[in-house]
């Protein structure tokens, strides 16, 4: 049995003149719960497409286990638990009718089908709107169905085409939460353009754009954006006395580490804010020392992480520019 | 197989969840009780002739209207990506469509039993009713019925509109209806050709009650032709 879930092997899928996937390639070991992001049109749900079966590329290979998708496709299928984007449904089904449906069509066995759906339903959290239609089913609702549908038949690999797109917070973090869940035993690749799914539910990020991989690492480390940071700080007079801006100013950017000091945010007329710039050297021990010869008070200090997001905007946000620069 | 009858399953009980299954079974009950009436109380003859002579024509117009949402609908909902995203072969999924359809077709069909059942006890006494032709006239409708899902499937499959769909199937169910209605015009061979391609020919024969296999092969291949397009139609969606 191969060790990885998803291969994909230089995979290009041309609709038109269009060219959707240029030559796109990666693996995904088993029990990974990887995030797939990038802009829209990127190449996300043509990619999760193919692997499920809807989609047939234009060249490249694509493996789901051992099978490839194009050879394969039945057996593939049978592998894979798949929500589409928009989470289409048989609107005028009751949710019992329509997972009935899912399992009989998937060839689920009669013996277990009762017991499949049974689990489905409670992990999804169905047990309460089982015999509504589903037309009348909040998004929430209809995005657990989507999940229960795809986790019916017990696959291997679940491949969730924006799970979360147009739920509200709270359904956001219901649907995180069981999403996390099922990761713990399955391997889970999920599309997304909101940033914090990813930190929150993934072990690992796959940034492509245009159609080719421009990230492939941890989201931790993907956050952090290569060395160095940024601190911001803000400073008060013990006394209450306003302090002189520019001569505290001076003294900051006199701190070992520190390679920019820019004003920031403050609290009030007796505080002043900055945000430090450092790079390989972490300035902040030296900064608590100059604080305290001078006597100051620290109403904040904290290290603002990079996010993820700057990331993102970085990798695909000026590659989408030499793009347009090129063309 | 399983899977086809599933899919099968979920398409007929959804032609009652619309009222596109209520529209086609009035219709075809009113004309066709009409037809049958007329002949009865009007011309007093107590006959299924009329039934199934116009029978044919009706379903050109029934059928398509019964097979135009099966794929169309399923492609503009996008719950075609659900369907060929399971472990199913394509032509699973067709032959699924086409027997909802066919049972749909029964359901009419079933209706008007009650016809043939008066037909039968309205025969003076002492002579006895024929069955044959009835029964044949019933087989001979499943099977041109066949052929018309079959390209109205077809019809369907081709674009995410219904309209479309219904439309192409009557074009394409009438043309094989009507292609020997002026056959008499022509020179002998050639309207022997249109008439082998008619539908309605071959119905006509197996109403007769007379099942000969090259009627049966006709439908069947016709019914055949239908349903591998579609299936193809269906693989093309996946480019």
């Amino acid at each position: 049995m191969s060790p990885s879930m998803i291969r994909i092997e230089s995979l290009t899928k041309r609709y038109g003149s269009t060219e959707a996937l240029k030559g796109l390639s990666f693996e995904v070991p088993r029990g990974q719960v990887v995030g797939f992001l990038g802009p829209n049109g990127a190449g996300k749900s043509t990619t999760m497409r193919i692997l499920a079966g809807f989609v047939t590329p234009t060249a490249g290979r694509a493996f789901v286990g051992d099978l490839d998708v194009t050879v394969d496709p039945v057996a593939a299928r049978r592998l894979i638990g798949y929500l589409p984007e928009n989470n289409p449904l048989y609107e005028e089904m009751m949710v019992i009718d329509f997972l009935r449906f899912v399992a009989d069509a998937r060839g689920v066995a009669p013996a277990v089908r009762s017991a499949r759906i049974k689990s489905a339903v409670e992990r999804c959290g169905l047990g309460s709107v089982i015999g509504k239609d589903i037309s009348q089913l909040s998004k929430g609702y209809r995005q657990r169905v989507g999940l229960a549908q795809a986790i019916l038949h017990e696959p291997d690999l679940l491949i969730l085409d924006e799970p979360t797109s147009g739920l509200d917070p709270n359904q956001i973090v219901e649907i995180r939460n069981l999403i996390r869940e099922l990761g713990q035993e399955k391997t889970v690749i999920l599309s997304t353009h909101i940033l914090s799914e990813v930190q929150s539910t993934c072990s690992r990020v796959l940034i492509i754009n245009d159609g080719r991989l421009v990230a492939d690492d941890s989201p931790e480390r993907l956050a952090l954006g290569g060395e160095g940071g940024a601190i911001s700080v803000v400073l008060a007079n013990r006394l209450g006395n306003s302090l002189d801006a520019a001569a505290v100013r001076r003294v900051l950017e006199a701190v070992p580490g520190v390679l920019t000091v820019q004003t920031a945010d403050s609290e009030g007329d007796a505080s002043l804010g900055f945000l430090l710039r450092y790079g390989s050297e972490d300035p902040r021990r030296a900064l608590f020392e100059t604080i305290v010869k001078n006597d100051w008070v620290v109403l904040e200090l904290h290290r603002a992480q990079a996010s993820l997001e700057d990331t993102f905007r970085k990798l695909t946000g000026s590659a989408a520019a030499a793009a347009r620069k090129a063309a | 197989m399983n899977s086809a009858l599933s899919i099968a399953k979920r398409d007929f009980k959804t032609f009652f969840s619309s009222p596109i299954a209520y529209i086609v079974l009035g219709a075809f009950l009113l004309v066709s009780g009409w037809l049958y009436f007329s002949t009865l109380v009007v011309a007093g003859q107590a006959t299924m002739r009329e039934f199934f002579g116009l029978a044919p024509l009706l379903f050109v117009f029934l059928i398509p209207a019964i097979t135009m949402r099966s794929i169309a609908e399923e492609r503009q909902s996008g719950t075609l990506e659900l369907l060929l995203t399971m472990p199913l072969e394509d032509w699973q999924v067709v032959v699924g469509k086409f027997l909802a359809a066919l049972g749909m077709v029964g359901v009419c069909l079933v209706w008007t039993l009650p016809f043939a059942f008066t037909v039968a006890g309205l025969t003076a006494d002492g002579s006895s009713f024929d069955w044959g032709p009835v029964i044949g006239g019933y087989l001979g409708l499943l099977f041109l019925a066949s052929s018309f899902i079959a390209m109205g499937l077809w019809a369907s499959a081709l674009s995410q509109n219904q309209i479309i769909g219904f439309i192409v199937g009557l074009v394409l169910c009438f043309s094989f209806w009507v292609v020997d209605k002026f056959a008499f015009l022509l020179q002998p061979s050639l309207a022997q050709i249109l008439e082998y391609v008619s539908v309605n020919y071959h119905f006509l024969n197996i109403a007769r009650g007379v099942i000969d296999s090259r009627d049966l092969i006709f439908y069947a291949s016709l019914t055949a032709a239908g349903l591998v397009l579609t299936t193809r139609v269906l693989s093309a969606v996946r480019k």
